[in-house]
């Protein structure tokens, strides 16, 4: 299946992906009228390290997904090798959070719609309006691509 | 070929996902002695709390035993097992035979032998049933009284606070949740709880009781209307035992879940575990276990042998909006060594070292990312090949090398 790869040597830093996610997951249809006075939460995130190095991380959508054999309601399931997240079965245990290796599920918080879901992670787009990877689609310099390949083998 | 399940919760959905994984022709039988749809045990507190309902608790979607083809006996309970004839018996005295069984029976509430319990009304929280029937007897002035201030009590607390008067917690140690916090993290939960109203009573047994008043060990008298038992599950394993499966505190079986027994299976909390982080045997009683467990063993019933080897103890708790992430060993004496390496008062952050491994941690406040430090300790990483420093405060995969890295993101795949 088509998934997320990071190449960080190509990456700059530049914070767009996290921009273009937030974006893509807020419903709104305007840009700046989903950014405008928010701070962002976004499903991938850029590690900043030391010596200038950096690079995006979100949902691997392992093969062997911890996250959904460990959750404790059956909101997270596989669907097509997706990772999928049904917001209303989730009470936001966090159990995921504690056994995803990469730190790729996160706590959520209400957003601009007000909608309060517990927790949020990559659902490759899928989930919303623009049906392919926005991070990958907007990343200027090619450090992240949204290719077909095999799963990571984590850790 | 025929294979029974006994319990229909998570370790016999772990075991039914398992069997069809390897198998789609096998005939699968699941026996229960509840008469409901599988449904996440955990979420009981959160019903009680409004924040879920029936119908989300469902631990599979709706059409899972028919997508599954899973034969079921809802309302039976297992009453013996016949090994020489292989057959199970029901309480109706219907026999069912198997090639292969499994035992997924869980555990129940361990009620201690305290002195007029017996005979006095009081409430245990593991099942639906046991939910229904607590809400029952609460009233907006009830006067609670919880016994045991553990993982299942604390989420009763949690579920019925907004529906009763006050709630206070009666707990034979001397700290709350006492099997996976230290001192200095029970401490800051305690006074979380305080502060949303409850009373506890700590390093205290509860002596007897009467049906309106306990008395403590220390003397207390703690009057009450609704007394709630939870200290501690006990493993169900009579079944087997009786006709000769090993077991210490619940069965003994290999990684694929097989008992002494022949063509005997069993996963979940009711068999133990060997837990990674220190080569023990022990039960541990939490769901992604129970899960992992039971799939292992649906995959060996079926003929797939695909052992289970990675149990340790992960624990996520939530309480009044306070998260709680702790994982694997805590290797210290949690009374008298309460001083966290990294903590301030909304973030507590505790880890374990021994033979440069991270073997355990405990999280309190912001538990983001720290599935990170869970894979340290699972998979026993060399703390000097690591940056650990780095991410001590905040978890991050920056303290891997940059080749560790990209294996870990980006797997077989290549830079074009
Ligand atoms: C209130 C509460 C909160 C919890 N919170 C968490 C949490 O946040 N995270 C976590 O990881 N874990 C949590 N747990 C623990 C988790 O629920 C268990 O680890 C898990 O349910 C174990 O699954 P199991 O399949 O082994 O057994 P159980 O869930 O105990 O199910 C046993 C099944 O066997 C059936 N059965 C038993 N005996 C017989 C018989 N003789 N005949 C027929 N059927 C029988 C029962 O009806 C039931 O269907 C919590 C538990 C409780 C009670």
């Amino acid at each position: 299946m088509k998934r997320i790869y990071v190449r960080e040597e190509w990456c700059i830093g530049c914070h767009l992906c996290e921009y273009y996610c937030a974006f893509a997951n807020s419903g709104e249809r305007d840009m700046s009228d989903a950014l405008r006075g928010v701070k962002i939460n976004p499903r991938i995130q850029v590690e900043d390290a030391d010596g200038g190095v950096t690079y995006a991380i979100s949902c691997r959508h392992c093969e062997r997904p911890r996250c959904v054999e460990g959750c404790i309601t059956g909101a997270l399931t596989v669907e097509d090798g997706v990772i999928r997240l049904d917001e209303e079965k989730c009470v936001g245990c966090y159990t995921c959070i504690m056994l995803c290796p990469y730190g790729a599920i996160n706590p959520s918080d209400a957003g601009k719609s007000g909608r309060s879901r517990p927790i949020q992670k990559c659902e490759l787009c899928l989930n919303n309006a623009n049906g392919e990877p926005a991070c990958a689609a907007h990343c200027p310099n090619r450090a992240i691509i949204f290719e077909e390949g095999g799963s990571p083998c984590g850790l | 070929m025929r294979i029974v399940i006994i319990g229909n919760s998570t370790a016999a959905v772990g075991a039914i996902e398992g069997i069809r994984a390897a198998d789609s022709a096998a005939n699968i039988a699941v026996i229960s002695a509840e008469m409901v749809h599988t449904y996440s045990r955990p979420l009981i507190s959160y019903l009680l709390e409004g924040k879920t309902d029936i119908d989300r608790m469902k631990y599979r979607p709706a059409d899972f035993y028919e997508r599954n083809n899973v034969q079921t006996f809802f309302g039976c309970t297992v009453t013996a097992v016949d090994a020489v004839a292989r057959a199970v018996v029901l309480d109706n005295g219907e026999h069912i035979g198997y090639d292969k069984l499994l035992l997924a029976a869980g555990s129940r509430p361990f009620v201690p032998p305290i002195e007029g319990l017996c005979g006095t009304e009081h409430y245990t929280f593991q099942s639906l049933a046991d939910a229904k029937s607590l809400e029952a007897a609460l009233t907006p002035k009830s006067r609670v009284l919880i016994i045991g201030a553990g993982l299942i009590g604390l989420k009763c607390a949690e579920g019925i606070h907004s529906r009763v008067g006050n709630i206070a917690v009666a707990e034979f140690a001397p700290r709350i949740l006492p099997s996976i916090l230290d001192g200095g993290g029970a401490a800051l939960v305690q006074s979380h709880l305080v502060g949303k109203g409850l009373t506890f009573h700590l390093g205290n047994a509860v002596a007897s009781v009467d049906g309106h008043t306990a008395a403590l060990a220390d003397g207390a008298q703690v009057p009450y209307d609704v007394l709630v038992v939870a200290s501690g599950v006990k493993p169900n394993i009579e079944l087997l035992t009786a006709i000769g499966a090993k077991a210490g505190r619940a069965l003994i079986t290999d990684s694929c879940g097989r008992t002494s027994l022949p063509d005997i299976f069993a996963a979940g909390d009711c068999a133990e575990s060997i837990d990674l982080t220190d080569g023990r045997r022990r039960v541990l009683a939490i769901l992604p276990n129970a899960y992992l467990q039971g799939r292992a063993a649906g995959k060996a019933m079926a003929g797939l042998e695909e052992p289970f080897t990675e149990a340790m103890p992960v624990n996520s708790i939530g309480l009044f909006g306070l998260h709680i992430g702790t994982a694997g060993a805590m290797r210290c004496e949690p009374e008298t060594d309460n001083n966290p390496q990294y903590s301030d008062v909304n973030n507590y952050r505790r880890f374990f070292f021994s033979d440069n491994r991270l073997t355990g941690f405990i999280l309190i406040g912001d538990v983001n990312r720290a599935g990170i430090y869970t894979a340290l300790v699972r998979a026993k990483v060399p703390i000097d090949t690591i940056n650990f420093a780095a991410i001590a405060e905040k978890p991050q995969l920056m303290a891997f090398s940059p080749a560790a890295r990209k294996q870990m993101l980006n797997g077989e795949k290549n830079d074009s």
